[in-house]
């Protein structure tokens, strides 16, 4: 397909990489030409210098016989007008980054009017993810899938688990629950595992469940049960204001620092309830003289990367029970990794996540691609696909068929029921499946899962 | 430096060269040329011992800079070069393999400077491999490869091949995919190269005859399969092939303007109009010139055209020895000699664009020296020429000129005049053929001793490359670890 992206920051950048190395052509707008070039250089793309809103820039890419514009410049007006110009132009889709939370509210009916396919709020979705590993902090990540009914979520097997040395056929017996490991990550190296599989100290593991049942895993895995009643946020960015929201609504304290005053003034008018500290929060002191060792979780979420992780360290040092950091640059996950930074966000992947589900619904048939999430450091992706009457094998058992290696069918949901499945269940119409691969695999159609399908792989570098 | 992707894609080329000796061999066989399919075995034998182990699997590690780009196509064109010398060489063609190397270098990068003395008694499948060299390096082989095989896929490695394999000063993808690129690329070269065929047979010319023609104006090289070069053949022929250098020597953009029916911003490039204005002009001179020696005016515009259109596009086909021509318009064809054709086309010599380029900084230089305070950007096609792009230029200008006096220097060993010598660089360097002198349109090269060959080799390598390619793999930082 083709594809013009307006913007070559972090979020464009990101969606230049995902994009091209599924294989679309790839045209990137930006005003930069430092930018531009290195996007060149780095990736099989076309670039394309000026002012994505205007015109003529948009002709030189090509934007009147492309199939899709995503517009993530720095300005959400400007970001409209792109979209508004390309869909003028007659290119079929466009998506807009908007972040300014003043327009939160009139999202839908802009995107109504302006008959653009998709918003995207990199921030908020930030913010959601956040809170919803507030609420379950035991779990490092969590993914959801069927509308909130299941999930993935990340476990770390600690010392003394009692999953050790167990193999995978005997977890229902410990778990009580019907759960299915989707994956694990020992030393660098993913597995997607089966029944005989035996675990260990510090396998982190991949677990789809009912949404429902994750209270019940926690207790009978016997993992450590923390509850969020307070929460400190370092930095007052975008995502702040809209976790606070988010945690405000439930109860949760916040308290929130943030260097500059003026933003202070700002989030202080916005969230009446919200404690704000008009402090460095790198400063050690500043964070002991605000409780930092009494709060249940730390939010680090300055814009500098480098300090979020510094006060993530600090805060595990302290035995904060929650800590989430927000990185931007994601190329050096391996380094921080076992650094005690287990829960990591980082909005440009969400956003680059929702955007490429998009893309890929596009390209199927029917359009169902109904959520992308990628586990493991990036490594893994879960997607969720509805089973429509083209789907093959339909009703068969899942004995019966055969799948491509390093596929797993990882739950089921049949209107709005989640099954965990077993080998003598089937898919049926209407069905929403999660499936399990490396990300190295590009499943765009549901089809593509089975072994009789021909193989569609993603590019490598 | 990543050598292990480097001797990936020279392995590959090399497997893809013994594919190409492949119709050469059959004609041999056909034509019961024992000696000559002996070495096209011999050669193919070479390319694939050497081929297959180095590209036998795809390193793993995939990262390819700038370094890495200019180092695989120097190499490539190097490597080709002396694998496809094998078969004049045990083909009986020439005996001397310094000889073959030079032949096959003039052949690869377009130049189409022999050393043959006798062309017609060369065996059939030896003159079709001799003029495919031109067809293949016109393109750039590297290209072709990119848009067979994308084994770069999803990555911009293949950028920095493009760019240091096709000539110019700005390159650019036509559309964001390279190995569509080079497919579109490729596509009209093969369509244009087999429109030429076609008219050339309807023209009467022997199928042989046409095709290798064609290879050697598609390629803007100019070896051509009778000892008189184009003379022998009809008016009509000699036509055919004026109009098609003239649009070989066109940037490939343009073409694919007209394809995507971007009419006008086809017509109104800067590039093509300066380019078809120097050609039409220098024609006129060039015809006014000549007219007394010719019986018709028709007939001296007839070769007047030929002749500036060959030496513009740096062909080198000859209808007329114009070493016999006046001083003025001898001098006019080495002035166009070293200008060239356009970039991004298959022609050699310093091309329209830098020309245009240099001539814009020049006057922003001369303006701000008059008003020194003003803000002056220099803009082709209304787009704005970066600072990087006017300093290349620039750079590229200084290095050649340096080039061409230290192989002029190199080559007046051989104690022929300053005519000789300086054309026979211009047009080895410039990838054009024939020069003045003893190295005129109806002389040759084989008068030179090895070491001179060599120098001009080495001046047919870097003119088709550029410069810089061949310039980084003699720089000992490129093979500095780290």
């Amino acid at each position: 397909m083709k594809i013009v992206i307006v913007g070559d920051g972090k979020v464009g950048c990101t969606l230049t990489e995902r994009l091209s190395k599924e294989g679309h052509d790839i045209v990137v707008i930006d005003n930069n030409r430092q930018v531009l070039r290195e996007s060149a250089e780095i990736f099989d793309v076309m670039a394309v210098h000026g002012n994505g809103a205007s015109l003529r820039v948009q002709k030189a890419a090509d934007v009147q016989n492309s199939d899709l514009l995503i517009a993530a410049a720095s300005g959400d007006e400007l970001n409209l007008l792109c979209c508004i110009i390309a869909r003028k132009l007659g290119c079929k889709h466009t998506i807009a980054r908007m972040r300014n939370p003043e327009y939160v509210e009139q999202l839908f009916f802009l995107r109504e009017e302006l008959g653009l396919s998709m918003m995207i709020n990199p921030e908020r979705a930030s913010a959601k993810e956040i809170f919803r590993l507030l609420q379950f902090p035991t779990f490092l990540k969590r993914d959801s899938f069927a509308k909130g009914r299941a999930e993935i979520v990340e476990i770390v097997l600690r010392e003394g688990s009692i999953l050790s040395g167990k193999r995978l056929n005997e977890l229902y017996k410990i778990a009580k629950v019907k759960v299915l490991v989707c994956a694990v990550e020992r030393e660098d190296r993913v597995y997607i595992p089966d029944g005989s599989f035996r675990l260990q100290r510090g396998d982190k593991l991949y677990v789809t469940a009912p949404t429902q049942d994750l209270t019940a895993l926690i207790k009978h895995l016997g993992l450590e049960k923390i509850k969020v009643r307070n929460a400190i946020l370092v930095g007052g960015s975008r995502i702040a204001y809209y976790l606070a929201r988010e945690l405000e609504e439930a109860g949760i304290g916040v308290k929130i620092i943030e260097t500059s005053e003026d933003r202070c003034n700002q989030l202080a008018e916005l969230l009446p309830r919200a404690q704000i500290v008009h402090a460095d929060g790198s400063s050690q002191a500043v964070l002991r003289a605000e409780g930092i060792e009494q709060t249940d979780a730390v939010v680090t979420l300055t814009n500098i990367d480098e300090e979020n992780l510094l006060i993530s360290m600090f805060a595990n040092y302290l035995h904060v029970p929650k800590v989430v950091t927000k990185i931007n640059r994601t190329e050096y996950t391996e380094v921080i990794r076992d650094k005690g930074i287990d829960s990591v966000i980082s909005p440009k992947l969400l956003c680059a996540n929702d955007i490429v589900r998009y893309v890929r619904a596009m390209q199927n048939t029917t359009g169902s691609v109904l959520a992308l999430h990628r586990i493991v450091d990036e490594r893994v992706e879960a997607l969720e696909f509805l089973a429509s009457p083209s789907t093959r094998h339909l009703g068969e058992t899942l004995q019966q068929i055969t799948l491509k290696p390093d596929i797993l069918i990882a739950c089921i949901n049949r209107k709005g029921r989640i099954i965990i499945p077993k080998g003598d269940d089937t898919i049926e119409p209407g069905d929403t499946l999660i499936v399990v691969t490396t990300a190295d695999r590009m499943i765009v159609d549901l089809n593509d899962i089975f072994a009789d399908a021909p193989e569609r792989l993603a590019a490598v570098q | 430096m990543n050598y292990r992707i480097i001797a990936y894609f020279i392995g590959r080329i090399l497997r893809l060269e013994a594919v190409f000796m492949a119709p050469a061999l059959a004609i041999s066989l056909y034509q019961g040329e024992h000696a000559a399919a002996a070495g096209f075995l011999i050669a193919m034998g070479a390319l694939l011992l050497v081929g297959v182990p180095w590209s036998w699997k795809r390193p793993e590690n995939r990262s390819f800079g700038a370094r890495e780009g200019f180092v695989t196509v120097g190499l490539v064109w190097v490597v080709v070069s002396l694998f496809g010398a094998l078969p004049f060489f045990f083909g009986g063609g020439i005996p001397s393999y310094v000889d073959a190397v030079f032949e096959t270098v003039s052949g690869f990068t377009t130049t189409g400077a022999s050393i043959l003395t006798e062309v017609e008694s060369m065996a059939m499948g030896l003159l079709y491999w001799r003029s495919f060299t031109h067809w293949l390096g016109g393109m750039g082989v590297l290209v072709f490869l990119l848009a067979i095989v994308p084994m770069t896929r999803g990555s911009g490695a293949s950028l920095h091949l493009l760019r240091a394999e096709s000539p110019g000063p700005q390159v650019g993808k036509l559309v964001p995919k390279m190995h569509q690129t080079a497919k579109i690329l490729y596509g009209i070269y093969v369509a244009l190269t087999l429109l030429q065929i076609v008219l050339l047979l309807a023209g009467g010319m022997p199928l042989f005859d046409a095709v290798t023609t064609a290879f050697g104006t598609a390629g803007t090289g100019g070896f051509a399969v009778k000892n008189d070069s184009m003379a022998g053949y009809s008016f009509y022929l000699q036509t055919v092939v004026t109009v098609f250098m003239a649009v070989f020597g066109i940037n490939f953009n343009i073409f694919y303007l007209l394809l995507i029916r971007e009419f006008a911003k086809a017509f109104f490039n800067e590039e093509l109009r300066v380019y078809l204005g120097i050609m039409l002009g220098s024609i006129a001179l060039v015809t006014v010139n000549i007219s007394h020696l010719y019986p018709s005016v028709r007939e001296a515009l007839h070769h007047a055209a030929f002749q500036v259109s060959s030496i513009m596009t740096t062909t080198g086909f000859a209808t007329a020895d114009f070493n016999l021509w006046p001083e003025f318009s001898r001098s006019l064809l080495v002035l166009l000699m070293v200008l060239g054709a356009c970039a991004g086309s298959t022609g050699g010599g310093i091309k329209t664009a830098r020309l245009i380029i240099l001539f814009k900084s020049v006057r922003n230089e001369v303006w701000k020296m008059l008003h020194p305070r003003s803000v002056k950007l220099a803009r082709m096609d209304g787009s704005i020429l970066d600072e990087g792009t006017l300093y290349g230029v620039n750079a590229y200008m200084a290095v050649y000129c340096i080039i061409v006096a230290v192989s002029a220097l190199l080559v007046s060993f051989d104690n022929f005049s300053f005519e000789t010598n300086v054309t026979a660089v211009f047009a080895c360097l410039n990838n054009i053929g024939p020069g003045l002198g003893l190295v005129g349109p109806m002389g040759n090269y084989s008068a030179f001793s090895d070491f001179s060959k060599l120098v001009l080799t080495a001046n047919m390598l870097i003119g088709r490359l550029e410069i810089f390619p061949i310039l980084a793999l003699l720089m000992p930082t490129t093979w500095r670890r780290g």
